[in-house]
């Protein structure tokens, strides 16, 4: 354990004499789990321990092991090596009534109303009907469902399913709250409200473990497990992390366009262990014994700012990682050159989109010029992959045209879609065919052959690392490698456009610079991006990128303008977003 | 090689399916496994001679022509087993337990009766549950007993005048594996054509490869051609394989042309491709798509006329059996089988299958354009 942060309340602070695991509601020791066939265990000797009246973050990226620890502490599955101890007995023989477990796709029947899914569950874990009452009033108020008892769980937003899941697991007021990625699916937004919900439980004297692949969130808790392909990189307050890079971030403004080119030049200096692009600014991360570089160095003008910046997780994180990659992409160093020109790569003129009553995109305008990365934000549900589909050909837009490349979507769709590499949200390759016989498929689909089509997968193998798994199931590799194996297929006719759904979802934070630096790469050599994505720092990539909130274009404009629209000073494109989300709120209540 | 014969992409999705079926362990499975079970089911157990039977004797008489009729039974070859009873109520628990499907009992004046030319009465008890098989029992032993009865006259007076000789052409013997095998070929080719394509638009839905595959530039035609081949591919070696077999195990003489044979064989698989490529277009999930090529096979067995003549239907369900393209492709390949069938009955047969694969990929390729709106 680190030390205990200073803003942590007294209480938690283990008495004098004991240890925190004495104290903790749960705890693991040396816990260790493979599974049949699987190389890597899914947890290597883990140790950690909830302590009640706290947050505790289960920080990591997909495949860290987080769900696994999760049904350990259950009682859903056994360790293979050590234990895990809950309410002072083994996992698997201790109170579950006391257990309040919410999995990752929501426990909920869909098929039934909110109030019929909270009954069940309190069916399902024997509360008295004498106690009912009272604890669904309090449920109800506690989640804001009250509106909603008669609507089937099936079409609640994500983030009302998360609330109902959340009360579902608290029928029986629980000692241990087990919430397994809770944020996943949910706006920031409900995230917010999400977690103040549980943070206030947790203040009751809850125990209470959030699960999460979100590095932002490990922030707001009092005490963080960092966890990484089944180990432990972390465990204590995620300060005393924070402060490793203490003095170590900076932001550098860098005006005009040379952002992304600057940025590689930075990430090549061994001495600058990671970066990334804010709006019309660059963070950059120097190593530990590295002074700070100044603007000459970095090829500005003498004079420009460069200041400190609040350290984040995430850059603790990477510095615990060793670092992030550099900054040259080789793919787009053999990418080829794609030609100039003055029209724009996408149009999308008045998009709408109408599924019966019910219109899921409405007159979604906006045009990105060659070159340029455009973003397409917003909740979930709210429009953004509506529109992204019917610009890559998915979907045939109701009312409205679109073009891709100057051909239009409408007549030209086979010449549109030849021009675009396409990238979808979740793994979508051929998960039985080897790496090999993905790449030989997409090859060939766009029309690759012969001595063309072997150098296109060699260079994809060499750029991506992909040699070790070449004759390996692709669905059998880890999460990284799938989305890296995407990316190369998506790119081996090198297209002038990319279109990518969700690109760096799940990926630990490595895979995501890495992303950004092929894309980056390849913007500078003409390429064109579409790009969706919930990470809302992703977005400060974007020359560009809309807010689409009810199917509506509520904001569009350049990072720092939208920042701006929060009103706050210093404010983050999350800020911007809640605040844009809140506004149109108002603006549609008032009307 | 491929590539240069059909160009890069077709090439691309062609190689990609066969892939697709034979690294799906799922798959691979459903290649090997029914036409391994339909080779025994069909070959040995779908039989409607009744063979293997038990037939229990009460007999009072003890005579001579009583002997004579029980000695003619128990060397029948359709015959097991003789069982001799004691008593009526011997015989009724012998029926009522199913130890045997039919029971004689023979009167103490039997031999004495058929001896003074009297007209004897021969009993005979048949288990009513298994009406198919007694029903044959019957008349196995209605001929045994004729044969007898010849035989007395025929000691007696001048043979009579008249009677039918019966010459079974095509199938000499009336032997049952003739009929079994060629209808074998067409289940076979059926069951693992559909099953493969019915699965594959299904499974790119189920596993998210499917707006991968929309959003590359791959012509409807070419996707379609693509999931058409491994069926195709399949049907045709599985026919082999069975064309092999049958001289081998069955000895069903093969009298026709076999490149007629493939190439209605290619005509018949081609159209039930499009059958399951409609079923995979309409499915959301490989299981929908399973039900619902549970749900079409079984019809399109039952209407080709293996089961039951298609003279025998009535008038509507003749008109759908002409939409069956198993009833077309069953006649072929009995007609190339036992009748050396020429090559114009058989191109009369086959161009109605041609006519059902336009009609069933133009509606799976309709179909599958609207879904992408």
């Amino acid at each position: 354990m680190g030390q205990p942060a200073p803003d942590i309340p007294p209480a938690d602070i283990p008495p004098a004499g004991m240890t925190v695991a004495d104290c903790a509601v749960a705890s693991v020791q040396g816990l260790t789990k493979r599974f049949a066939g699987q190389p890597a265990p899914a947890l290597d000797a883990v140790s950690m321990a909830i302590v009640p009246g706290r947050m505790t973050g289960l920080v990591g990226p997909d495949g860290a092991g987080k769900t696994t620890l999760i049904r350990i502490l259950a009682g859903l599955i056994d360790p293979d090596a050590g234990q895990a101890r809950v309410f002072g007995r083994p996992a698997t023989d201790t109170d579950r009534s006391m257990i309040g477990y919410m999995p990752q796709r929501f426990g909920l029947y869909e098929d039934l109303t909110v109030m019929e899914n909270l009954r069940l569950y309190a069916d399902l874990r024997g509360l008295a009907p004498a106690d009912r009452a009272a604890s669904f009033d309090r449920l109800l108020d506690f989640t804001d469902l009250r509106r909603f008892t008669a609507r089937l769980a099936g079409n609640l937003s994500g983030g009302m399913k998360q609330k109902l899941g959340l009360a579902c697991a608290m029928v029986r007021a629980p000692r241990l709250l087990l919430l397994d990625e809770p944020g996943v699916g949910v706006d920031p937004v409900s995230r917010r409200e999400l977690w103040q919900m549980v943070k206030d439980l947790a203040t009751d004297g809850i125990g209470v473990l959030w699960s999460t692949a979100y590095l932002d969130e490990a922030e707001k808790c009092d005490s963080v497990t960092l966890l990484n392909e089944g180990r432990v990189l972390y465990d204590g307050p995620p300060q005393a992390l924070t402060d490793r890079v203490r003095d170590r971030v900076v932001r550098v403004a860098v005006p005009g366009a040379g952002r992304r080119v600057t940025l590689q030049h930075a990430l090549d200096d061994p001495a600058i262990l990671d970066g990334t692009v804010q709006g019309d600014a660059l963070r950059l991360m120097v190593a530990a014994d590295a002074p700070v570089p100044s603007a000459a160095a970095l090829g500005l003008a003498p004079g420009s700012l460069i200041e400190p910046a609040r350290p984040r997780f995430e850059d603790a994180f990477i510095d615990l990682l060793g670092g992030g990659p550099s900054g040259t992409s080789q793919l787009a160093q053999n990418y080829r050159q794609i030609p100039e020109s003055d029209a724009p790569a996408i149009v999308a003129d008045r998009l709408t989109r109408r599924f019966g009553e019910f219109t899921a995109a409405d007159h979604v305008s906006f045009t990105v010029p060659r070159g340029q990365i455009f973003g397409l934000l917003g909740p979930n549900g709210a429009g953004k992959s509506t529109t992204f589909k019917m610009l890559c050909g998915l979907l045939t837009p109701s009312e409205g045209t679109g073009a891709v490349a100057g051909f239009d979507l409408r007549r030209a769709k086979a010449d549109a879609r030849q021009s675009l590499g396409y990238m979808a949200q979740k793994f979508s390759l051929y998960g039985d065919l080897s790496v090999r016989q993905n790449l030989n498929f997409f090859a060939g689909t766009y029309g690759l052959r012969g001595a063309a089509a072997r150098d296109a997968i060699d260079r994809a193998i060499a750029v991506f690392h992909l040699d070790r798994y070449l004759n390996a199931n692709s669905g059998t590799m880890p999460l990284g490698f799938k989305q890296r194996l995407a990316l190369a297929c998506a790119v081996l006719h090198q297209p002038p456009v990319l279109f990518l759904d969700e690109p760096t979802s799940g990926v630990d934070p490595l895979v995501r610079r890495e992303f950004w630096t092929h894309i980056n790469g390849m913007v500078e050599k003409g390429v064109t991006v579409l790009v969706t994505t919930h990470f809302m720092d992703e977005a400060e990539y974007c020359d560009r990128a809309t807010l689409i909130y009810r199917a509506r274009q509520i904001a569009t404009g350049t990072p720092d303008e939208l920042k701006a629209l929060a009103g706050k000073s210093d404010a983050t494109m999350e800020d911007a977003f809640i605040a844009l989300i809140e506004a149109s709120d108002m603006q549609r209540e008032a009307a | 090689m491929i590539a240069a014969l059909f160009g890069p992409r077709l090439a691309a999705i062609i190689v990609k399916e066969l892939w697709a079926v034979l690294r799906d362990p799922r798959a691979r499975i459903s290649l090997i496994l029914p036409p391994l079970i339909q080779l025994v089911v069909f070959g040995y157990a779908s039989t409607l001679e009744v063979k293997h039977v038990t037939i229990g004797v009460l007999d009072r008489d003890g005579g001579q022509w009583s002997h004579e009729i029980i000695q003619r039974l128990a060397g029948s070859p359709n015959v097991k087993r003789i069982i001799r009873l004691d008593s009526d109520a011997a015989l009724t628990r012998a029926v009522e337990t199913q130890q045997v499907v039919a029971a004689l009992r023979f009167d103490s004046h039997f031999s004495a009766d058929v001896s003074a030319g009297r007209g004897a009465v021969l009993g005979t008890v048949f288990d009513g549950r298994k009406s198919n098989a007694a029903q044959i029992v019957s008349g196995y032993i209605d001929r045994i007993v004729a044969g007898v009865a010849a035989d007395i006259h025929t000691a007696r007076a001048p043979p009579p005048q008249g009677g039918a000789i019966v010459a079974t052409w095509f199938n000499p013997n009336l032997d049952y594996v003739f009929f079994t095998i060629p209808s074998l070929v067409v289940v076979i080719s059926l069951v693992s054509a559909t099953s493969v394509v019915s699965q594959s638009v299904a499974r790119e839905k189920e596993l998210g490869t499917y707006d991968q595959l929309m959003v590359s530039p791959f012509r409807v035609w070419e996707i379609l051609a693509g999931k058409m081949v491994p069926p195709v591919l399949l049907g045709v070696a599985n026919a082999t394989v069975y064309l092999v077999v049958n001289p081998l195990v069955f000895h069903v003489p093969f009298t026709g042309s076999v490149v007629l044979f493939y190439v209605s064989l290619v005509v018949f698989l081609l159209s039930v491709s499009g059958i399951g490529l409609l079923i995979s277009v309409v499915a959301n999930t490989q299981q929908q798509a399973f039900l619902g090529m549970f749900a079409l096979t079984v019809p399109v067995f039952l209407l080709s006329g293996y089961a039951a003549p298609v003279d025998n239907m009535p008038a509507f369900l003749k008109i759908c059996a002409e939409a069956d393209p198993a009833k077309h492709f069953l006649i072929v390949t009995e007609g190339l089988f036992l009748k050396g069938m020429p090559a114009v009955d058989v191109f009369a047969n086959t161009w109605p299958m041609a006519v059902i694969t336009l009609v069933t990929i133009g509606a799976a390729s309709a179909l599958f354009r609207s879904r992408l709106e």
